[in-house]
This record gives structure tokens, C-alpha cells and sequence, in this order.
């Protein structure tokens, strides 16, 4: 029986959290076809690269009402998707807008919904996920008792795979009802052109030791020279020097890049709850004490104002 | 405006994550329990806005009797009754439901939450409650106004954020900035003691998931520290070995 992903994309190409998705649902899959779905207007060769990621099928809805993210249409679209493969299983990634959709798409197919899976499934007597749970402080093992079954995952919970065939695309429709356009999307404020923080292989995050936004461009530099996003912690976004979407941590945006830096960040545990499954962390901070240090991989005390320079050039050096 | 404000019962943001009984139950010696802290920001956006235009905020939590003085704080608050549903909450489907299952009888013009709970992070019970009673769902909403029938909104999207109409009734996710987090002061903390709170069975007791265990990470090494005159080797070993560049 076909598995069913749910395929989100960002200026023109699907995003790397969707392709992972895919091939999460390629590993569990057993050899079962792996079909996506996808909304709006978008390349057919561009939809074609999830082939690479696992899938043999993209089906696409290419109604261009789709092209902002209506949660109520994209759920009916989902299970309208589901309904045609015979799909008992639906993967994606967890965002901000694959979570609320997720749901309603649960409640449209009595599913059990798990998100924040961090692991392929345990199909060993019942069908049992690990997710992580407490802002990452923990996990849970949860069984899935319904026929059909929703997992949102988080990111780096498989290894991406690239080395698949193109898939097929295939155009689909569906019929919305009445209420599915119900929100009516009046304008979007977008960065463009930036790695979005929580695809991010690498992060670059400010705290207030940063002391202004005017002193953000070092940072900046730092993540161009590694092609990272930038973060900061919430203070930084409470008074306004960072926008909101790049506040990290229990209340803001939860990172698990293979690297963080964290540059003038005390590391409360609110903020450590947010970057506490990130692969390898770096922490520069003039406190010898700060508590960051004692969630670090490596360590630098030190001026950020001295450091991050040096270290931007020492990453150029080294490429 | 008839307003519902849901809220979940959570260990504080300092907690210490531990559990008890082979890995099967949270370990809730010595641990602070708080109104989740978007849940939090819900309310205190629910009563601006009762402020506002008048009408009425009622918290509604799914929860055992443990989670009263939870609830009696959001009464402090400011909001003017509360419903307790008896049962734990097991999962976000059983959640909902008992949500779903009181707003079809109190219709409210909008039913808030935070953009999920800080325990089990799974944000989905707005979505759900809204496909039960085939409303709109909203989230993350970092703003809200609402003006002649409709709401206002700007959600939060990956690089930016969204700004959008809805008809209400609706059900919205909460996050900061949506509104400052309200403290409770000496007059409501006396009135909640006597603000009605009323204790319900839950109408269903349908679960769609079951915990076998929960699990501690793996503990983390110790820091290696750098020198800062030397950040070429900080390169290195980000290069060679832990593999990240
Ligand atoms: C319910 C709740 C939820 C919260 N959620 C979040 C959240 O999601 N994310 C979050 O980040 N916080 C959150 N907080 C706030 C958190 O408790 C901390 O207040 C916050 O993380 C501190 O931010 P900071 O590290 O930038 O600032 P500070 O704690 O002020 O730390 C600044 C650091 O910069 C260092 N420094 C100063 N100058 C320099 C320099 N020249 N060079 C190098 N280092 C320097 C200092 O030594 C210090 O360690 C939350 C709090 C609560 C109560």
C-alpha cells in the first residue's frame, strides 16, 4: 500500500525538510510506492527531484489558489490525495503550516496523528514512533492505534537520500468545498532569497550580548561565510533588533541544525530547550560561567566583537 | 464576544524532565506547574480584547483535579468562569474532542489556545477542534483584531509572516507578540477564589494513541574549550572532527 507525503515548497524548489520527508517514507516503506503531493503553481521539473528523495509519484494540485498556505484546503486536498492512492500512511515535514494542517487531516480520516517523530517507526508488534516531547528534554515511545496513520517529523530524523530516479508528476484535482478558501490571505512580509532558520544545516544565533542590531552584520558575515541562517535568542527579538521569526527557543522557532553557534547567548534553559537537538554546538561568550558552556561541544571565551571576525576569516581560510 | 480560552497545565520552563514508575510516568516531585506559556499569551489576548468590546472569557482545561490552582490563576487574571473537563488528557485527539464537544453547545465566537502545549509540543489540538466543528483554524497567530464579524490576523510562516482575514467563529494557535503576558494582582487573585468553576465528565473517552515509555537523551560529553586567540583550531575541529563543516 502506497505511503502518502505531504511535499512543501519555497521559491520554486521543495524544500529540504519535504525532502526528507520523502525519504522517511521511503525507509519505512519496505519497498511500497512512496507517492507526493504537492500544491500550486511549481515546475514539474522541480516536483520531479522527489524522485531523487525516494518517491516514485508526485501528484499535483496545481490550482494557483494554493500558492499561499490555506490550511483548510490543503487538508481536504491531503485527504482527497490519500483517498486516491488507498494510502493508509501520510509523512511530512513538521512546520508551520504542515502542523495545523497535519491535524485536520487526522480528524478528516480518523487517523493517529504523532508529530515531532524523530526516528523510523518500530513495526515490532503494533506500530510505535519516537518523539520527542518537553521541548526536546525528553522522548516518548507512543503506539499508533488507528488503522490509518500521520507521523510530521522532525528534521534530521532520517538521512536525506539523493541518488533516487526522477518521479512522475502527475496533475490531480479535487473538488474544495464551500468552506475550504474561508481565509483569505490579504499579504505576505517575506525574506527571500535566505536559508530559512529551521531548514538550516547550519545556524548562527545572537544573543543580547550582541549589544545592537547594528552589530548584527558580523554575524551575518559569520553565516555567509557558512552558509547559515541567522537566529537570536528572545530578548533579541523582544526589543525588536532581530524580526520574530528568528527568535529560538522554548517560546520561538526549535532549531536541530548540525551546527549552532551561539554568540552572546547566556543559555537559559528556555533558550537551550529550543537548540538542545542540534548535532554539534558552539558557544562564544566573554563569561567563562555562562551556563551555554555546560550544553557546548566547543567553547571560545572570548569579545565576540574579536572573535566572530577572526573566526569568519578563519572559515574563509579553511574553504 | 463569547470567547473560550483553552489551556493546558505544564511544568515550568525550569523544570527538570524526569519520570518514575520504569520510564511510564512523569516525575512531577519538586516541579512547578504554570499555564502553558502560549496558552498564556491566549489569554491574556482574549482579555484585551473582552476589555475592548465587552463579553465574556471562559477558560476551559482538560485535566485532573491537581490542575485546579492552574485554572484558578487564569481566573485571577481575568477571565470570568472556567471548565474543568475530569479526565488527563492522554492524548491531543482525546483533547479535542472534549473541546469540540462543550463549543457546540456554547457556540463561542472564538476558541483560543496557545500554538501548542510546552509537555507533549504536538500542535495540533486547534486544527483538530476546528475540522470537528468544520470552523476555521488558525496558527501560529502572533496578531489579532478582530472588527465587524471578522478577525485580523498575521500568522507566522518559515522567513516572515502572513497577514489574513477570517469570518468567525474560528479557532486560533497563539504565540508572542500577540500580547504581553498578564500577572495576576491582589483584587482578581481574591475574585478568582469565587468565579465559577465548573467540573464536567468527559463526553468521550476515545484515544487515538498510547505511550508505552518515556526515554532521557543521551547525555551530552564534556565542552572542549578553544583558545580565542586560536580560532583556526576551533575550524579544525569543526572540520575534523565533529564532521560539521
Ligand atoms: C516562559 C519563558 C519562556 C522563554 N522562552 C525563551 C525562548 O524561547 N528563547 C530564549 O532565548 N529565551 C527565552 N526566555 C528568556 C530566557 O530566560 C533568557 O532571559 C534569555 O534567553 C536570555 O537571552 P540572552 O542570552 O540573549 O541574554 P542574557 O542572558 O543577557 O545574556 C547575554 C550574554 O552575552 C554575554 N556577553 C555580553 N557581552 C559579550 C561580548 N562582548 N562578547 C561575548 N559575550 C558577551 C554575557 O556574558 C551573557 O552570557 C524565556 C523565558 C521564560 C520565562
Amino acid at each position: 500500500m502506497s505511503i502518502l507525503v505531504f511535499i512543501e515548497s519555497a521559491e520554486g524548489a521543495i524544500k529540504k525538510s519535504s525532502l526528507e520527508a520523502v525519504s522517511f517514507a521511503a525507509a519505512m516503506a519496505n519497498g511500497s510506492p512512496v507517492v507526493a503531493v504537492a500544491m500550486g503553481s511549481i515546475d514539474s521539473s522541480a516536483l520531479a527531484q522527489a524522485g531523487a528523495a525516494g518517491a516514485s509519484k508526485v501528484l499535483h494540485i496545481a490550482d494557483a489558489r494554493l500558492d499561499q498556505g490555506i490550511i483548510q484546503a490543503y487538508a481536504t486536498a491531503i485527504a482527497a490525495a490519500m483517498a486516491k492512492e488507498g494510502a493508509k500512511t501520510l509523512v511530512l515535514a513538521k512546520s508551520s503550516l504542515g502542523d495545523p494542517v497535519a491535524a485536520r487531516v487526522a480528524i478528516k480520516t480518523n487517523a493517529s496523528l504523532v508529530s515531532n517523530v524523530a526516528e523510523l517507526p518500530n513495526t515490532n508488534g503494533g506500530f510505535k514512533v519516537k518523539r520527542s516531547i518537553y521541548t526536546g528534554k525528553a522522548f516518548a515511545e507512543v503506539e499508533l492505534t488507528a488503522e490509518t496513520k500521520i507521523l510530521a517529523i522532525k528534521k534530521n530524523a532520517v538521512t536525506l537520500k539523493e541518488d533516487g530516479a526522477p518521479a512522475s508528476v502527475e496533475a490531480f484535482s479535487v473538488d474544495f468545498g464551500a468552506n475550504d478558501f474561508g481565509m483569505n490571505i490579504t499579504s505576505t512580509d517575506k525574506t527571500t532569497g535566505e536559508i530559512l532558520l529551521p531548514e538550516a544545516e547550519i545556524v548562527v544565533s545572537g544573543g543580547r550580548g550582541m549589544k545592537g542590531p547594528e552589530n548584527w552584520g558580523m554575524l551575518e558575515d559569520l553565516a555567509k561565510a557558512l552558509g547559515a541562517a541567522t537566529g537570536c535568542s528572545k530578548p533579541v527579538s523582544d526589543i525588536g533588533w532581530r524580526p520574530h521569526h528568528e527568535h529560538v527557543g522554548q517560546t520561538g522557532v526549535k532549531v536541530s541544525p548540525n551546527l549552532y553557534i551561539a554568540v552572546g547567548i547566556s543559555g537559559a534553559i528556555q533558550h537551550l530547550a529550543g537548540v538542545n537537538s542540534s548535532k554539534v554546538i558552539v558557544v562564544i561568550n566573554k563569561d567563562a560561567d555562562a551556563p551555554f558552556f555546560k550544553a557546548a561541544d566547543y567553547g571560545i571565551v572570548g569579545d565576540a566583537f574579536e572573535v566572530v571576525p577572526k573566526l569568519t576569516e578563519a572559515i574563509k581560510a579553511a574553504k | 464576544m463569547k470567547i473560550l480560552v483553552c489551556i493546558s497545565h505544564v511544568p515550568d520552563t525550569t523544570s527538570k524532565i524526569s519520570f518514575t514508575d520504569n520510564h511510564t510516568k512523569f516525575d512531577s516531585n519538586g516541579v512547578q506547574f504554570i499555564i502553558g506559556p502560549y496558552d498564556d499569551y491566549a489569554l491574556a489576548r482574549a482579555i484585551e480584547i473582552k476589555e475592548a468590546t465587552g463579553g465574556t472569557v471562559t477558560v476551559l482545561n482538560v485535566g485532573e483535579a491537581d490542575t485546579e490552582p492552574t485554572i484558578r490563576k487564569a481566573l485571577a487574571i481575568g477571565a470570568d468562569d472556567a471548565i474543568r473537563v475530569n479526565a488527563f488528557p492522554s492524548d491531543s485527539y482525546f483533547v479535542a474532542q472534549q473541546i469540540a464537544s462543550i463549543a457546540k453547545e456554547e457556540k463561542y465566537d472564538m476558541i483560543l489556545m496557545g500554538r501548542e502545549s510546552i509537555d507533549f509540543n504536538g500542535g495540533m489540538v486547534h486544527g483538530m477542534v476546528g475540522e470537528m466543528l468544520g470552523i476555521p483554524s488558525v496558527s501560529p497567530v502572533m496578531k489579532l483584531e478582530v472588527e465587524g464579524g471578522k478577525a485580523k490576523m498575521a500568522r507566522e510562516i518559515e522567513g516572515g509572516k502572513e497577514y489574513l482575514e477570517v469570518s468567525l467563529p474560528l479557532v486560533a494557535g497563539c504565540q508572542e507578540p500577540i500580547a504581553e503576558w498578564k500577572i495576576p494582582n491582589m483584587r482578581g487573585i481574591m475574585s478568582a477564589r469565587t468565579k465559577p468553576l465548573k467540573v464536567v465528565e468527559p463526553a468521550s473517552n476515545d484515544t487515538r494513541t498510547k505511550l508505552s515509555q518515556y526515554q532521557m537523551p543521551a547525555a551530552k560529553g564534556a565542552v572542549k574549550m578553544v583558545s580565542a586567540d586560536n580560532v583556526a583550531e576551533l575550524v579544525s575541529l569543526l572540520k575534523n572532527e565533529a564532521k560539521v563543516l
